[in-house]
């Protein structure tokens, strides 16, 4: 049980070392407090606090930046070991590979809900402080906060997925582009296209929001939405949330990472050295 | 033969058609030193591999101190040394070996380990600033985290100097002398020879010999070279020994190992005329050129 420990605290220091958490701390923060101050505008019209807009526009946000920051990380942890010759070293010890698979993951996902605390939470404190916040609202921050995590966990568990059946780092890294549009762009665009076609009819009715929830992406977005007015409101997308029960897209958002791992380590399993 | 720590029997390994392993047998007893020789592509990096569990056999058996390969417990009784090994260049060589000290579940001093094997300077340098020397020295300090039972050397001298050479295989007598099972992968042949108890030589995932250095040379019956230096007439020993004039003073003769003393016996009858004998058994070289390429010919 210790080694995965060993493991998270080597790749800890990796990330530090690499300067990756720095990075990404920046990153967050600075796209959290651009959307935060470009979309203080419509507070007044709608009637919540600045900090409700916020959360709002961070959410649209972190759909996309939380799964493309979880790929950066992971799409290496294998394909980058066996690339550099040390999977066979790190193999031959004692760790078993679900253990070496967990201590990555367990340093991934600290590292990447760091970021996402720090970006969100400052964006956070700006908006509440210059445009007033209530209890509302900052239950609305931290469940953003918690779900952009998970919905980060899910894409570092498919990185490793993918990092796994690459036959190499470069290989894996084009994986990575191409899963990440596919999940947050082109599934969308999908759906989209469905409803459209169908015009309202039994597809729209029924079917289309599980296979929307169904999406981690979609999940996470559905989850803060729903469970949210001021949220859905300044957000407009609250017509398919409403369609589903509320325990939909938690379950989904949660049971992503663990079918996520299962494969990830199915995958690597495989793999030799 | 229970108490051999490493045992394969009739290991065989297909890769497509390839047949990268066929029918190998070998077995390490604790203390003992055997060099797995081969060309590029024998089998010996597959058969390494096949050892730690990492790939797994189409047929035969192996087991690593009682235990299948893979399983927890034979990890925790094998140190591997990879060809060319490399380690996350962000590390410091402390960091890494501390990582591999607490998988091994092994209290090791990691200072003292790493100026066992000359890198107390480096200690806390990053390793992508090390060369490719030291980078090796710093895998073969792993390999001696808690004492194994079994460890495993693929070309652990590939990148190290002359001295360094020495060094490393000192660390090997030390393992062997603590009842650690070595077996070495190697192209080094002059090392190997000097320093290992046991040769055996992988022909496309064939063993063809496995045997000590005395016991290869009988079998291949390649002959030993008696170099005599004459005082006066080499052409005269020439001629009583059936030997060859290699110079002008010097009479080489090619004899069987069963022949030596007899050969022996003759020169020094020759009393004065002698002044000098050199006797070169056939060399580890002239053993593997034989064995690797038996049939090939």
């Amino acid at each position: 049980m210790i080694r995965f420990l060993a493991i998270a605290r080597t790749e800890m220091l990796i990330l530090k070392r690499n300067r990756w958490l720095v990075v990404a701390t920046l990153i967050m923060v600075l796209f959290a407090l651009a959307l935060t101050f470009a979309g203080s505008a419509p507070t007044g019209t709608l009637g919540v606090d600045m900090l409700t807009v916020s959360v709002a526009s961070m959410t649209t946000l972190s759909v996309y930046l939380a799964p493309l920051l979880a790929l950066m990380i992971s799409f290496d942890a294998i394909a980058g070991e066996a690339d550099r010759g040390s999977l066979a070293l790190l193999l031959s010890y004692p760790a078993g590979r679900g253990e070496v698979l967990l201590g990555k993951f367990t340093a991934q996902l600290a590292a990447l809900a760091f970021a996402m605390v720090i970006g969100f939470g400052s964006a956070g404190a700006v908006a509440a402080w210059s445009g007033g916040a209530g209890s509302d609202s900052l239950i609305a921050l931290a469940r953003l906060i918690c779900t952009s995590v998970l919905l980060g966990a899910v894409f570092l568990t498919l990185g490793y997925l993918i990092s796994a059946l690459a036959p190499g780092t470069t290989a894996a890294a084009g994986m990575s582009a191409g899963l990440w549009l596919i999940f947050v762009v082109l599934y969308d665009l999908g759906l989209l296209g469905a409803v459209v076609m169908d015009q309202g009819g039994a597809f729209t009715q029924s079917v289309f929001p599980w296979v929307m929830v169904a999406n981690p992406a979609d999940a996470f977005r559905v989850w803060n939405i729903a469970a949210s007015d001021g949220v859905a409101l300044s957000s407009g997308m609250a017509g398919a949330a409403r369609a589903l029960p509320d325990w939909a897209a938690p379950v989904s958002l949660l049971v992503w990472p663990v079918l996520g791992f299962a494969a990830a380590r199915a995958a690597f399993r495989r793999v030799e050295p | 033969m229970t108490d051999n720590v490493l045992q394969i029997e009739q290991a065989s390994k297909t890769r497509g058609k390839l047949r990268v392993l066929d029918a190998v047998s070998l077995s390490v007893a604790p203390g003992e030193r055997v060099a797995l020789l081969g060309h590029n592509g024998a089998g010996k990096s597959t058969l390494i591999k096949a050892i730690l569990g990492l790939t797994p056999l189409n047929g035969g058996r192996i087991s690593v101190a009682g235990t299948a390969p893979g399983s927890g417990s034979a990890r925790a009784a094998t140190a591997f040394l990879p060809e060319a090994v490399s380690f996350h260049p962000a590390l410091t060589g402390r960091e890494q070996l501390t990582l591999f000290s607490r998988l091994a579940g092994a209290r090791a001093d990691v200072p003292a380990l790493l100026d066992r094997v000359g890198l107390a300077d480096a200690l806390d340098r990053r390793i992508g600033t090390y060369s490719k020397g030291m980078r090796q020295r710093l895998g073969l300090a792993q390999v001696l985290l808690g004492r194994p039972r079994v460890a495993l050397l693929d070309e652990p001298t590939s990148g190290l100097d002359p001295i360094s050479r020495q060094d490393l295989y000192d660390i090997i007598d030390e393992l062997a002398g603590q009842g650690t099972a070595v077996l070495i992968a190697s192209h080094a042949l002059t090392e190997v020879e000097a320093r290992t108890d046991r040769i055996a030589i992988l022909r496309r995932g064939v063993l063809v010999a496995d045997d000590t250095l005395a016991g290869l040379s009988a079998r291949a019956g390649l002959p030993i070279r008696l170099r005599i230096r004459a005082r006066e007439d080499a052409g005269a020993i020439a001629e009583q020994t059936g030997g060859r004039r290699v110079n002008g003073a010097s009479v080489e003769i090619l004899c069987s190992p069963a022949e030596k003393m007899e050969a022996l016996r003759r020169v020094a009858a020759m009393g004065e005329a002698v002044t000098d004998i050199d006797i070169t058994p056939p060399r580890l070289e002239d053993l593997y050129r034989h064995y690797a390429q038996e049939v090939s010919q």
